[in-house]
């Protein structure tokens, strides 16, 4: 096989590195590779060019820590319809439906050929999001439920049309695409560095600092006459990203508890969130941690009080959250809503590409931290957590145990910080690599963001692709909800607490 | 059973903010920006030059919060000219009054003469409010949703978020409208009863923020309707959201000689 394999912490590659190959053996690879469980799908998109659209493929290899990536090159005209992937293997079904909804090429016996996004500039405009397509099912017993865009809390809006049977839901269909900003065309429409790193910051706000070091490494990655970062800039950045994913999964854990009725877990949340936020908001003046990632410096470098904040406030968080933890292990009325309700198992985990928390609670081992690590990880040695049920409590439980995890990691990597160390400010004007392609894999609090930057003959980024991990495991929530009942939907989607905005982009 | 929860309940404690109209946030946040009145061309032009929103405007220097995302990179490399406060109490009834020139030194201007009398007459003791996520990045609505949270807990006031447009009596809408979203929130507001309120909140539904130029967002909801009050921030704070919406309906003053 002719894949060029690459590391997450290594430098950005030319373009024509990239090893080019026909379709069928291009195919073959993927299905072949796919079906192998040490490999996944991090991201299929197609690039335009003179010579036609490149569909690059971007595959990890989980035992060899390896990013394998290659490309076909299709010509519009002279080339029959291609195979579509997504019969053999469920996974690539976003990726193939986007190239589907961009450029109006259709996979051949693609099963699921629907529109992903309704992109603004989308090929087919006839297809409109009102007119979603949604499968339906019918009989005398059964019907149907719509939901959204607009839900009734404050969250983002998306349409989901379930198909009961009384109580049961038979089959439930997710429409996104309401959240559709464009973010990948802005980032190509200014040659602002800054403006770049902030839109990153705004393509999902409660991953802001994941996907910000994602964009950050991929400057760091294509300014080719750079050193490599400190590694207090390193160390600075894993604390600002495990603090996120306390917050986030605190978030979750009260979400869920508020959402069966179990008042006191849900404040208690509520409070130790605010905290981290607030010793986050301490740290750069933004509780989501906007502005503290820039690339090759920073303009917050820790400082000796702050240090002592965070140790301070984060063992606060340690000793309650694990007292909240407890309490849920031990309140059979909780246990019964969580236990064996919602469940997705490897088997379907593996075939749709599922990643993250989701991945992990049904026994899959798929965290970028310990497979892929880039920056402090690399030193950290990171043993991730897995359960078995895929079940909500087994989401629930594997977000319990990273907080208490992160907040060690957190604890012990402030004690690395050396105050006395002058850090550098950010760069903005970095000269880029021309004509290089560059992948920048993080594992957010949700799961791995991939993001692809795409650099011209100018050295300025022409194509920028991001991958939420959304994009995986909302396929998820609609199978795990299969047989519940219908008033099981909500804790099944807060346990998974997937992101519309990352999706829609 | 009982006892682990009691052990909770004794770390929680107590965690309201007892006055919510005295509160003061960590140094660092950026909330109001003081503007120096003597900065010199060339620094103006660089400043303006380096915004990646347009919110730096020259002749006067003026910051306009409404497009401003707080990343706070002008004051980095120019502290002589723009210096970022935490003096969140920034959200405005006219558009106009979120342009921070050097005239402004104490506080932005909130003048309940522009206010509709309507509103602190109907919604002074009871408002309900109807969120509208039209391509929000999840932090505003995590923020909105914070403020009524165990700490904030701004329902105290008689202001509640709810289920449907026809049970409020406004709606509060977050993200640069999507050109998706762009029907769903019209119908949504014309749902509402009126009379009505409109709540933008955020750098993205205030003037499309870093999404400005994107042919993805439609805004010609604020050309068919008119908002009652501008929340900036990028999320905003929820602090921001209660002092602005207490401050609309008449239960805050802001001082201007504070
Ligand atoms: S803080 Fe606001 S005004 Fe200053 S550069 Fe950033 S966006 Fe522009």
């Amino acid at each position: 096989m002719s894949w060029l394999r690459l590391k997450n912490c290594g430098k950005a590659i030319n373009l024509d590195q990239i090893p080019n190959i026909e379709y069928p053996e291009f195919y073959q690879n993927l299905v072949e590779m796919l079906e192998d469980e040490n490999f996944h799908i991090a991201d299929y998109f197609g690039y335009s060019t003179t010579e036609g659209l490149k569909l690059i493929a971007i595959i990890l290899d989980d035992k060899n820590s390896d990013i394998l990536i290659a490309e076909h090159t299709y010509h519009y005209y002279c080339e029959d319809s291609l195979l579509s992937i997504t019969a053999k293997c469920e996974a690539m079904h976003p990726f193939e439906r986007d190239i589907t909804e961009r450029y109006g090429i259709v996979f051949k016996n693609n099963p699921w050929n629907k529109p992903l996004r309704f992109l603004a500039n989308r090929f087919d405009k006839r297809m409109i999001i009102e007119k979603y397509p949604f499968y339906q099912i019918s009989g005398e017993t059964l019907h149907e439920v719509n939901v959204g865009p607009i839900h009734a809390g404050i969250i983002e809006p998306g349409a989901f049309r379930f198909t009961c049977n009384g109580e049961k839901v038979l089959h439930l269909e997710v429409a996104l695409g309401y959240q559709h900003r464009g973010v990948e065309e802005v980032m190509c429409s200014t040659k602002s560095t800054l403006k770049q790193n902030i839109i990153a910051e705004n393509i999902a706000g409660d991953s802001a600092v994941s996907n910000a070091i994602a964009y950050s490494t991929n400057i760091e990655k294509l300014s080719a006459n750079l050193n490599n970062n400190s590694k207090q800039l390193n160390t600075e950045r894993a604390i600002a990203q495990e603090m996120e994913r306390i917050a986030m999964h605190i978030a979750d854990t009260g979400a869920l508890c508020g959402d069966i009725g179990y008042q006191l877990g849900q404040v208690a949340c509520e409070a130790l969130r605010t905290i981290t936020i607030n010793t986050t908001q301490m740290w750069c003046g933004n509780r989501f941690g906007k502005s503290i990632i820039r690339p090759c410096g920073t303009n917050f470098p820790l400082n000796n009080e702050i240090c002592s904040e965070i140790k301070k406030n984060m063992s606060d968080v340690l000793k309650r959250y694990d007292e909240i933890r407890q309490n849920i292990k031990n309140t059979p009325s909780v246990i019964a809503r969580f236990e064996a309700c919602g469940t997705v198992d490897r088997n379907i985990a593996l075939h749709i590409g599922a990643v993250g928390v989701c991945a992990k609670a049904s026994g899959l081992l798929r965290d970028i931290r310990a497979t892929h690590p880039y920056g402090e990880y690399k030193n950290m040695n990171h043993v991730p957590i897995i359960k078995t049920y895929g079940d909500v409590m087994s989401r629930l439980t594997i977000r319990c145990r990273e907080v208490l995890q992160s907040i060690e990691y957190v604890l012990s990597l402030v004690d690395k910080i050396d105050t006395s160390i002058v850090q550098s400010r950010p760069i903005y004007n970095n000269n880029l690599m021309q004509n290089a392609i560059s992948v920048s894999i993080v594992e957010g609090w949700r799961g791995e963001i991939c993001h692809t930057a795409i650099t011209n003959s100018q050295g300025e980024i022409c194509c920028y692709k991001v991958k939420d991990p959304s994009i995986h495991n909302w396929l998820a929530l609609s199978l795990a909800v299969r047989g519940e009942g219908i008033s099981d939907f909500p804790i099944c989607n807060k346990s998974f607490s997937l992101s519309y905005c990352g999706h829609d982009l | 059973m009982l006892i682990s929860k009691l052990k909770v309940f004794k770390s929680h404690g107590k965690q309201y903010i007892p006055n919510l109209l005295d509160v003061t946030l960590a140094e660092r946040f950026r909330g109001r920006p003081v503007v120096s009145p003597n900065v010199d061309e060339k620094t103006v032009e660089e400043l303006v030059q380096l915004c990646p929103v347009e919110a730096i405007s020259k002749v006067p220097l003026s910051l306009d919060l409404g497009k401003c995302v707080f990343c706070g990179e002008c004051q980095f490399q120019y502290p002589q000219a723009i210096n970022f406060t935490n003096d969140y109490r920034i959200a405005t009834c006219r558009r106009e009054d979120l342009i921070v020139t050097s005239d402004i030194k104490k506080a932005i201007p909130f003048d309940p003469q522009f206010v509709n009398s309507y509103i602190t007459k109907y919604f002074g003791r009871s408002l309900k409010l109807r969120q509208v996520c039209a391509g929000g990045d999840n932090s505003s609505e995590m923020e909105l949703n914070a403020s009524m949270n165990v700490n904030f807990d701004f329902s105290r006031y008689g202001i509640e978020f709810v289920a449907s447009p026809r049970h409020a009596d406004g709606v509060v809408i977050t993200g640069p409208i999507t050109k998706s979203m762009e029907a769903p929130l019209q119908m949504c507001f014309e749902a509402i009863a009126d009379p009505k309120i409109i709540i933008v909140v955020g750098a993205d539904a205030i003037s499309g923020g870093v999404f400005a130029n994107s042919s993805a967002i439609s805004r010609d909801f604020f050309n068919l309707n008119k908002p009652n009050l501008w929340i900036p921030g990028n999320p905003m704070h929820p602090m921001t959201f209660i002092d602005g919406v207490l401050s609309l309906i008449g239960r805050a003053k802001r001082n201007e000689n504070e």
